[in-house]
């Protein structure tokens, strides 16, 4: 529901990152969100597409999303659990009192950039 | 020819609202000013409990409201009929408000001599829950008519509100709702919220919600300041 606001963040963030680094173009962006972090992938990219037009460091990056699976743990028999299949009942002993570990993320894991194509004269020239 | 290359940034997308969130928090401490952020889905009865809210509080408290939607002003006009400081925010399409919008939000109100600030966010179980607006509390209103099996549907916006008002009381003889399922539902999510039931449009129970406001903004005003670590 709020995958539009989230793009906004993501571009935000990772313009950031590209002005800290002195990149001038961003090809790819890599998201890892947790299985159960209520986005909705098919939504997500949408939104991406349409905000990125607007961004001419990275009017063409593509959008890569890897899947956190979502984890849960029991504090009563202190066994880990797939979440999207049990929910919040502990399959193993029946216990409510469980807690997610892993799974709600929404993390920016790494970005694909070009670096502006250099003049030989500028390289660095090697101490012989 | 250009190469290309791989910038690790492993960062939270959520990770630098919350840091102006706390950033904002800390900045009302010292204007001992409390803002409380009012959460819940169209037609729970928002703009009706603040109006009842203010009614009950405007003559013990300074308030201010702030007004968020995706557009217009209806609600605005409102509590501009009810003598409170008012301002409208337009999200512009988005689904919630963030900490930097509630701070340019506040600035407009300016709120200088302010004891509470309110802020109704936008009509939705689900952003405004994830985003920290740099609130002291977070409320949410939950009517009658909308079922007692919300907290199993919405479980973060129960998680993150300290404060549940269970809205048009009077209509339980008409639909099927729970009361003591759903106050169970909402401790199960969040065992520290404080519940209260009531019916904005008669005025039965607005009282008690209204006495732990006050006493809420008071304590913000004289306890001694928050030490928090925030990180750069």
């Amino acid at each position: 529901m709020h995958e539009l606001g989230v793009v906004f963040y993501v571009i935000r963030d990772v313009k950031a990152v590209a002005e800290a680094n002195h990149v001038s173009r961003i090809t790819r962006v890599t998201l890892e969100i947790g299985e159960v972090s209520g986005v909705v992938h098919e939504l997500l990219e949408d939104c991406w597409k349409w905000a990125i037009k607007k961004e001419p460091l990275m009017d063409e990056a593509q959008l890569e999303i890897e899947t956190i699976p979502a984890v849960t743990f029991c504090e009563d028999c202190k066994q880990e659990y797939e979440t999207v299949r049990y929910a919040k009942i502990c399959p193993y002993c029946g216990s409510e009192n469980t807690f997610l570990v892993r799974g709600d993320e929404f993390l920016i894991k790494e970005i694909e950039v070009e670096d502006p194509s250099e003049d030989p004269l500028e390289e660095p020239e090697e101490e012989p | 020819m250009s190469k290309v290359r791989v910038l690790e940034v492993k960062q939270s997308v959520f990770a630098e609202n919350d840091r102006h969130a706390e950033a904002l928090r800390s900045e009302l401490k010292q204007k001992k000013l409390f803002l409380l952020n009012l959460m819940s889905s169209p037609g729970s009865g928002k703009t009706t409990t603040l109006s009842r809210t203010i009614e009950a509080l405007r003559d013990r408290l300074r308030i201010g409201v702030m007004e968020a939607d995706i557009d217009s002003d209806v609600d605005a006009q409102t509590m501009a009929a009810l003598g409170v400081k008012t301002i409208q925010l337009h999200t512009g399409g988005m689904c919630h408000l963030d900490a930097d919008m509630t701070a340019q939000g506040l600035e407009g109100l300016e709120t200088g001599d302010l004891d509470l600030a309110i802020l109704e966010n936008v009509g939705n179980l689900v952003c405004p829950a994830e985003f920290d607006t740099g609130a002291v509390k977070n409320a949410m209103i939950l009517s009658v008519p909308e079922g007692d099996d919300k907290p199993l549907k919405y479980p973060l916006m129960f998680q993150v509100s300290d404060v549940v008002l269970i809205n048009k009381i009077d209509l339980i003889p008409y639909v099927d709702f729970d009361m003591d399922a759903c106050q169970k539902r909402i401790l199960e999510r969040n065992p520290r919220a404080q519940i209260f039931p009531l019916c904005a449009r008669t005025g039965e129970g607005v009282g008690p919600w209204a006495a732990w406001l006050e006493e809420q903004v008071r304590s913000w005003q004289t306890s001694p300041a928050l030490v928090r670590n925030i990180e750069p």
